[in-house]
């Protein structure tokens, strides 16, 4: 049964687009979906090799960027920022990589908060290739329908989850983690740390590139305040993996899930709807005091209250 | 036939010399232990050694070839493994993962460093604890698995920091046997730092004492036991007596 829970998932999300849901539902799961990837993406980064971004945005907006300009210099269509994104990706994970991989911990989160605010400015800036604040939009949608956006981004998602599953299970997958647990011993051990980490910044930032390009398809419209904030993106791919759970196969989407129901849920509430950023910071730090695993990691947590009540005797 | 050679190493952290000066050379097939008092340099060494620091001055050998810059992984593909002062497996994963992960420098697939990891959990006799979580491991486990890890990378030679502290005298006889059987069944060259006086006389071929960073005396146990200075600076009244 376990082992065929991500198939029956998946399976069930196939048939999804045939139950003739509101756009408005289609758009929440295409959402969640689009999160899932750009939470498992950083988990690989910071869940498991232990590297925290604060920076995602600069991969997820280089991803849309990448996408939205091949349209608007090249005039082709703005799908092809996808495989683009797998070349410019790398490249700029590279360049990140050389810069910031020498940093450990806390300077590393740092200089990668630096990273996506400078991506932001410099994208405000350079009017005549990114259009600045103006934004870029694709005139002619590929299609008016969720349906297609849906499967593309769930096909995404489906490989990100296979990836990530195949990795962690190889070499690779062992060297991360014995990096995040202890630096210097996985040196000495035979592991060159510095490739190790570029390796897993590079999947990291593709991936949640990836998620850009498709965003920007979905969407049609992108400035930089749309993809490449710090707290719209940055943080809240941190909150989703935290919340569903750092270095678990299922954290990222079960926090992907919770984080956008919330985030609807919360903004259209009375008074408090425009603080919903408050209220995120709050669940953050409740989440990291009484769930450091995530509801994943921690279930077994969370389902103990509800155990002795009901058997006092066991 | 030399398998390392420490030639006049000097390490300076700012104004204070750690290390100054020492030279000695670790022979194929010996066990050499590497005592002193604390902080006479003995883990700055290793260090050196390991390519975690790089020397002020002076150089490492390994078979003849100069090691001095090299980092720890290139190191330890060359042949040198080591083990830490302060425990430091990989917390959250199992015994086997951890012996897993430092098996994969050599090993070619997940198979094979089952394999190999399998076998060295055996020599080391924690076959039984191989899903335990490591953090729960108590110390003496701990630090066999330490050496657990280093044999898994398949070196020629093995630096051991203190693989002997906070054990207790059966852990210390149990220990005492793996580290001869290192040798004995796996051709391994040993050096080793340690604090036991009982665990370095038994096991070492030959000693190197530092002192202040410096090295004070080299030679056989029972030359070492005798040696005045050493008596002095490290081993105290309690021997004289």
């Amino acid at each position: 049964m376990k082992k065929h829970l991500p198939l029956i998932i998946f399976a069930g999300l196939c048939v999804v687009p045939f139950m003739d849901l509101s756009s408005y539902v289609m758009h929440i799961l295409i959402l969640v979906l689009m999160w899932s990837v750009i939470g498992m993406a950083w988990n690989i980064l910071g869940g498991y090799t232990g590297q925290v971004s604060f920076g995602h945005a600069a991969f997820f907006g280089f991803g849309a960027y990448t996408a939205g300009l091949l349209y608007y210099h090249l005039e082709i269509s703005a799908w092809w920022g996808i495989p683009a994104c797998v070349v410019i990706l790398t490249a700029l994970s590279l360049v990140v990589g050389y810069i910031c991989l020498r940093l450990r911990g806390a300077y590393f989160a740092l200089a990668t908060l630096a990273l996506g605010e400078i991506c932001r400015v410099t994208a405000e800036n350079l009017v005549d290739f990114t259009q600045g604040n103006m934004g870029i939009m694709i005139r002619e949608r590929t299609w008016v329908e969720k349906t297609w956006f849906f499967y593309i981004i769930l096909f995404i998602a489906a490989g990100t989850f296979i990836l990530i599953k195949t990795v962690m299970e190889s070499k690779l997958g062992y060297y991360f983690v014995a990096i995040r647990e202890d630096q210097d011993a996985a040196e000495s051990l035979g592991i060159d740390t510095t490739f190790y980490k570029t390796i897993s910044l590079c999947l990291s930032g593709v991936l949640t590139g990836i998620a850009g390009a498709f965003f920007m398809n979905y969407m049609g419209y992108i400035d930089p305040g749309v993809v490449f904030p710090l707290y719209d993106i940055s943080i809240t791919t941190v909150m989703v993996v935290m919340v569903g759970g750092a270095a678990t196969y299922w954290g990222p989407i079960v926090g992907a899930v919770i984080m956008v129901f919330l985030a609807e849920e919360i903004r259209s509430l009375p008074y408090i709807g425009a603080a919903h950023m408050t209220v995120f910071g709050v669940i953050l730090i409740l989440i990291i005091l009484f769930l450091p695993n995530g509801i994943v990691g921690d279930f077994r947590k969370l389902l103990k209250p509800f155990k002795s009540k009901k058997g006092a005797s066991s | 036939m030399s398998l390392i050679e420490v030639k006049d190493v000097t390490m300076r952290f700012g104004g204070l010399a750690a290390v100054a000066d020492v030279s000695f050379v670790l022979n194929k097939g010996e066990i050499l232990g590497l005592i002193g008092p604390n902080g006479a340099g003995k883990t700055t060494l290793f260090n050196v050694i390991n390519g975690f620091y790089h020397p002020t001055k002076g150089d490492v050998y390994l078979k003849g070839k100069r090691v001095t810059n090299l980092r720890p992984h290139v190191l330890c593909k060359l042949g040198v493994a080591r083990t830490f002062q302060v425990v430091r497996p990989l917390q959250r994963m199992s015994t086997l993962d951890n012996v897993i992960a430092s098996a994969f420098i050599r090993a070619k697939s997940k198979a094979e460093a089952q394999e190999v990891s399998l076998e060295v959990l055996k020599f080391t006799s924690l076959y039984d604890d191989i899903n335990v979580l490591s953090k729960s491991l108590p110390l003496g486990k701990r630090k066999r698995l330490e050496i657990a890890r280093a044999l898994a990378t398949q070196p020629e030679i093995i630096l051991l920091d203190e693989a002997f502290a906070g054990l207790n005298p059966t852990e210390i006889n149990e220990q005492i046997d793996i580290v001869k059987r290192i040798r004995t069944e796996r051709g391994i060259t040993i050096l080793i730092i340690e604090h036991h006086m009982r665990v370095i006389m038994d096991v070492s071929d030959r000693i190197v004492v530092l002192n202040y960073g410096q090295k004070i005396a080299e030679g056989t146990p029972s030359e070492i036991g005798h040696n005045p200075v050493v008596i002095e600076a490290y081993l105290g009244e309690e021997h004289n007596a």
